[in-house]
């Protein structure tokens, strides 16, 4: 087993009997957490290659090359592993997030503003605590806006300070 | 000094050119296909009380009443991006397809790569480079917004760039557009010509030539490199193109545009250039009430 080394993008293995690097997840186990945690169809990411850089940050990348790949980035920033509540980014949330079923917490307009803003609310909720995906109604349908953690009755903004607006 | 008078030989409508100079840009966003529709944008804009009109020539192309598109549902969501309108142009030239490996030379800040991302459906291998580091931030974050999941953003520059470490071994298709002395951006930036010089020209179009040079290159024959500037100096751009044309296997392809354009010119201060820079594309502010553009298309040859 080897090292993760966080300075090049290094693809995951297609499952944990075939890992190599120390701690890295495998494509099978990501595909899992996104159905059982969000209802994401498995087939949402056919084509998709998932990638690690740096400690625990994976990558969705929409083509499929040779690894090791040194770049800057290498497709989308997609979730955060290697700590125990495995997290999904905002970008993720948009581009993948029309896709979920499950764990999705719908707002309206003051509170999916609120969210915008990046200010915490206390919301109802029946559901799990933990990462939620945001959605709210606009131009006739819902659409994915970010990710919120939701505990002790509170939805907690996630969505980072350089994407937060005061609409 | 009046930079701009040195066009007067070339520009038909010269004071209707100059006129266009002095106004300002109408506020213009592109749609994010990758995203959205540009049907369900409008619907978006039109509820927040914003009035949009679209363009004839790109469906995707919307005049937004607004200064702050920024601060708005559709660009939180990654909908739209703001682009000058003749901007959206060079990535509608190249038109990449779905799955090729495309080279974009300068992408920085990220309109027209995030541009020929969605034309390529996001799937692909797009290869997004510019060797500014301070700029790569902003390319980064508009990729991201944006949703772009098929580009490799890279850091290296772009005269002597390789495919080394990337996983790839050449390129169906590139874009270059270059860094150039701007002038045709006067209208969003009335100051874009003080530190004119024609020194800074001399330096610029030796990196132009260098980097069109290596994008043909690394582009496989049967492949198309869309050269762009936001300038009129010939010698930033029919100058490049001769200088490549007889350095690396290409030619020029010609370009069919909906929007109204210049041939490009064979003649310039006493210099003369291959007779098929005309084939590349002169687009002047009073033409589309634009910025101005320069456009031409190669094709690798074996």
């Amino acid at each position: 087993m080897r090292e993760n080394d966080g300075s090049r993008f290094g693809k995951v293995p297609p499952t944990a009997a075939e890992r190599d690097v120390d701690g890295r997840p495998s494509r099978a186990e990501i595909i899992e957490w996104w159905t059982e945690r969000f209802g994401v169809a498995p087939e949402t990411f056919a084509g998709f290659t998932f990638w690690e850089k740096g400690a625990g940050k994976i990558w969705a990348f929409h083509d499929d090359v040779p690894s090791p790949v040194e770049a800057e980035s290498l497709g989308l920033a997609v979730m955060r592993v290697r700590q125990e509540h495995w997290k999904p980014t905002t970008d993720a949330a948009q581009r993948f997030g029309a896709a979920a079923t499950e764990n999705v917490i719908h707002l309206d307009e003051p509170d999916a503003r609120a969210f915008l803003a990046g200010e915490d609310r206390e919301i109802d909720w029946d559901g799990d605590w933990g990462y939620l995906l945001v959605t709210h109604d606009i131009a006739g349908a819902s659409e994915p806006i970010g990710v919120g953690l939701y505990l002790h009755g509170e939805l907690r903004s996630r969505v980072p300070k350089g994407r937060q607006r005061t609409l | 000094m009046d930079v701009l008078a040195r066009y007067e030989p070339i520009i038909e409508e010269y004071d209707a050119f100059r006129d266009a100079c002095e106004r300002p840009l109408p506020n213009v966003v592109r749609v994010n296909a990758i995203k959205a529709t540009p049907e369900r944008v409008v619907t978006a804009f039109e509820a927040a009380d914003i009035g949009v009109s679209r363009r004839d020539w790109h469906p995707g192309v919307l005049e937004v009443d607004t200064a702050k598109p920024g601060n708005t549902w559709p660009y939180a969501h990654g909908w739209i991006h703001g682009q000058e309108e003749v901007s959206a142009l060079p990535a509608t030239v190249l038109d990449p397809d779905p799955g090729e490996r495309v080279l974009d030379a300068c992408a920085a800040p990220g309109s027209k790569a995030s541009q020929l991302a969605a034309l390529m459906d996001d799937t692909g291998t797009l290869v997004a480079n510019d060797d500014n580091l301070g700029r790569l931030s902003a390319l980064r974050s508009n990729c991201d917004r944006l949703g772009v999941t098929c580009a490799a953003v890279t850091n290296r520059d772009g005269r002597d760039f390789s495919t080394d470490r990337l996983g790839i071994d050449g390129f169906d298709a590139a874009l270059v557009d270059a860094p150039c002395s701007c002038e045709g951006t006067i209208r969003k930036n009335p100051d874009a010509l003080d530190n004119w010089s024609e020194g800074y020209l001399s330096h610029v179009a030796g990196t132009q030539k260098g980097i069109l040079k290596r994008a043909v290159e690394l582009t496989d024959p049967g492949g198309e490199v869309v050269y762009s500037t936001c300038t009129f100096a010939p010698e930033e751009n029919e100058a490049v193109l001769d200088h490549v044309l007889s350095e690396a296997d290409c030619e020029l392809r010609p370009i069919e545009l909906s929007l109204d354009s210049a041939p490009g010119v064979t003649e310039w201060q006493g210099e003369t250039y291959d007779p098929s820079v005309e084939r590349a594309r002169r687009i002047y502010p009073h033409h589309n009430d634009t910025g101005g553009f320069f456009c031409a298309k190669l094709e690798v040859v074996a």
